[in-house]
């Protein structure tokens, strides 16, 4: 029947018309949170003058956010004609954009393993160095209604516990206090980053989370956090250090400076981290 | 191809794509230069990168790196939900669009819209709003939870879910049009006849259809298999049961983008091997 075979073929066309309507609406964007603001930056490295100008491009690890928006608008205060640019992500992903070329002024890992990562491809300028640590903390919902009071109590039949994936570095210090606690646990879910792990709990999805003292913190009372006595043996150190890749290294390095001032220390302070 | 188009020959053939005869003498005229380059670029454009792919892979450690269980368990996981999820678009998603492209109701524009609006939305945007709806504190989750104690999220139901939400539409659209393209007479011709719609609809219009549908769950499954966004945030990351090819990727490039490179070519010749099976099977005349 030809005019079946020619049928067919018209309503193939159609199929393929229809198809590309359907492709061509789609936007596939996947969900990547690392933006790559390049730093445009005023004085060149020729210049030596004291005076700072210029974007400074900060790269820091997702806890760092609250206590460094705030150190951001200080240096911006201090030092007039700068702007300090921050992209917050989890450190692993910083870390490799860093390493696949982003250019990046001052980079600030959450542990020093992700530094290395960064070290080793030579793409920091110096030695990093150990700006504050975090401690973790059991992360429930207020009023702890699972009651929960240590790491052992997150094996209870029925309790939703998310941790974070052993590839970044809250998954592997809880990793390190779980097997302290000879606790063995299975999570419902090992989140990409912690404010991912955190947010399950603000939404009621999860029971607990073991996140960062920083981000119970930061959470502002919809979580609560429940200290545990194994979190002193996996103690995260915090490393910053300059970029080879950057465009504003005398501004990078005023910035590390005031990170660590005493000004600096007592703002990180008061977003739950530990002094070096 | 220089042979004149006969009629009777170009409807007797049995392969090959319909070609539309240009009035006047059918050569091949030369192609204008401000069309070429553009789409020579756009072609480099869209290869170099699965090149770069190719060329940087460890092709050594290949076999060590995809000998991993994780490895298979999340392409199976990846496999079967796409499955699914497509399944699940194709049930709900057909009526949907014959709705959309045969009855008239008020607001049907804004409807079509609404349909389309998962096509836009970011994928993690998407998984929020699915645990606002169906997690355990969502707005239909929280009566699933008290009455059946279903919970959905961190579930294989919820990878499903999290899919299909975004592939299902790309089904939808793609087969309203095809819809609204086909001649509607052949179904009012058999309703004359004393076929019910609904009889018509399986045994006349389906048929007709069939080819658009095809490419439609095509592409939904596509979709469903390269999901990331929407199935992290709502379904959560757990192995075995949750994590899917695209999420083991993302956290092998954390610490090992080697592994990542190498999970992502599996990826790749899984989606080039299903869609070029399916094309000979369903997108050709038979």
């Amino acid at each position: 029947m030809t005019r079946s075979v020619r049928r067919t073929r018209r309503m193939l066309r159609l199929a393929g018309a229809g198809a590309a309507a359907a492709l061509a609406l789609s936007a596939c964007s996947s969900s990547s949170d690392s933006s790559d603001s390049s730093g445009e930056s005023g004085s060149t490295g020729a210049s030596a003058s004291p005076k700072l100008s210029g974007t400074v491009t900060v790269f820091a690890a997702a806890s760092l956010k609250e206590g460094f928006t705030t150190l951001g608008e200080e240096f911006e205060h201090r030092h007039p004609g700068t702007k300090v640019s921050f992209s917050f992500g989890g450190s692993d992903t910083l870390a490799a954009s860093i390493t696949g070329g982003a250019p990046a002024d001052v980079f600030a890992a959450a542990s020093a393993k992700t530094m290395k990562t960064v070290t080793d491809a030579g793409a920091a300028s110096g030695t990093p160095v150990t700006f504050v640590r975090n401690q973790l903390e059991i992360a429930t919902r207020p009023g702890n209604p699972a009651k929960v009071s240590s790491l052992k109590d997150l094996t209870k039949s029925g309790l939703k516990v998310v941790l974070c994936d052993k590839t970044v570095p809250c998954g592997s210090a809880a990793r390190k206090a779980l097997d302290a606690a000879k606790v063995k646990l299975t999570p419902v879910s090992y989140e990409q980053d912690v404010k991912s792990a955190l947010n399950k709990v603000e939404l009621d999805e999860a029971d607990a989370a073991v996140v960062y003292k920083t981000d119970v913190k930061a959470a502002k009372g919809k979580v609560q956090g429940v200290e545990f006595p194994e979190s002193a043996g996996a103690v995260n150190d915090y490393p910053i250090t300059v970029l080879k890749n950057g465009r504003n290294a005398e501004a990078a390095q005023a910035f590390i400076a005031l990170v660590r001032s005493a000004d600096g220390q007592k703002v990180l302070g008061e977003a739950g981290f530990l002094k070096p | 191809m220089t042979s004149p188009d006969k009629p009777g020959v170009a409807a007797g053939r049995r392969t090959g794509r319909p070609r539309r005869r240009r009035a006047g003498a059918g050569g091949r005229r030369g192609v204008p230069l401000p069309l070429l380059l553009p789409g020579l670029l756009a072609l480099a454009f869209l290869l170099l990168p699965l090149l770069a792919l190719l060329v940087r892979a460890p092709w050594r450690s290949l076999p060590d790196q995809l000998g991993s269980t994780e490895v298979w368990q999340a392409l199976q996981l990846s496999l079967i939900s796409a499955t699914a999820a497509t399944a699940v678009s194709l049930v709900l998603g057909v009526p949907l669009a014959w709705l959309l492209a045969r009855t008239d109701f008020p607001g049907r524009g804004l409807v079509r819209a609404l349909v389309t609006l998962p096509l836009v939305l970011p994928p993690v945007v998407g998984g929020v709003a699915l645990l606002l709806a169906l997690g355990r504190n969502g707005v239909v989750g929280r009566w699933l939870d008290a009455w059946f104690g279903v919970t959905l999220p961190f579930t294989t139901t919820g990878v499903v879910i999290a899919e299909a939400f975004v592939a299902m539409p790309f089904l939808v659209i793609s087969v309203e049009g095809t819809l609204r393209a086909a001649d509607p007479r052949y179904e009012e011709a058999a309703t004359t006849l004393g076929a019910s719609r609904f009889t018509a609809f399986r045994r006349v219009t389906l048929p007709l259809i069939a080819p658009g549908i095809a490419a439609g769950a095509v592409l939904a499954w596509a979709r469903a298999l390269g999901e990331f966004g929407a199935t992290i945030t709502f379904a959560g990351n757990f192995p075995g049961r949750t994590q899917t090819m695209p999420l083991s990727v993302y956290l092998a490039l954390q610490n090992d983008p080697e592994a990542a490179i190498a999970l992502s070519l599996v990826l790749l010749t899984v989606s080039i091997a299903v869609l070029a099976a399916l094309r000979d099977r369903w997108m050709t005349t038979p």
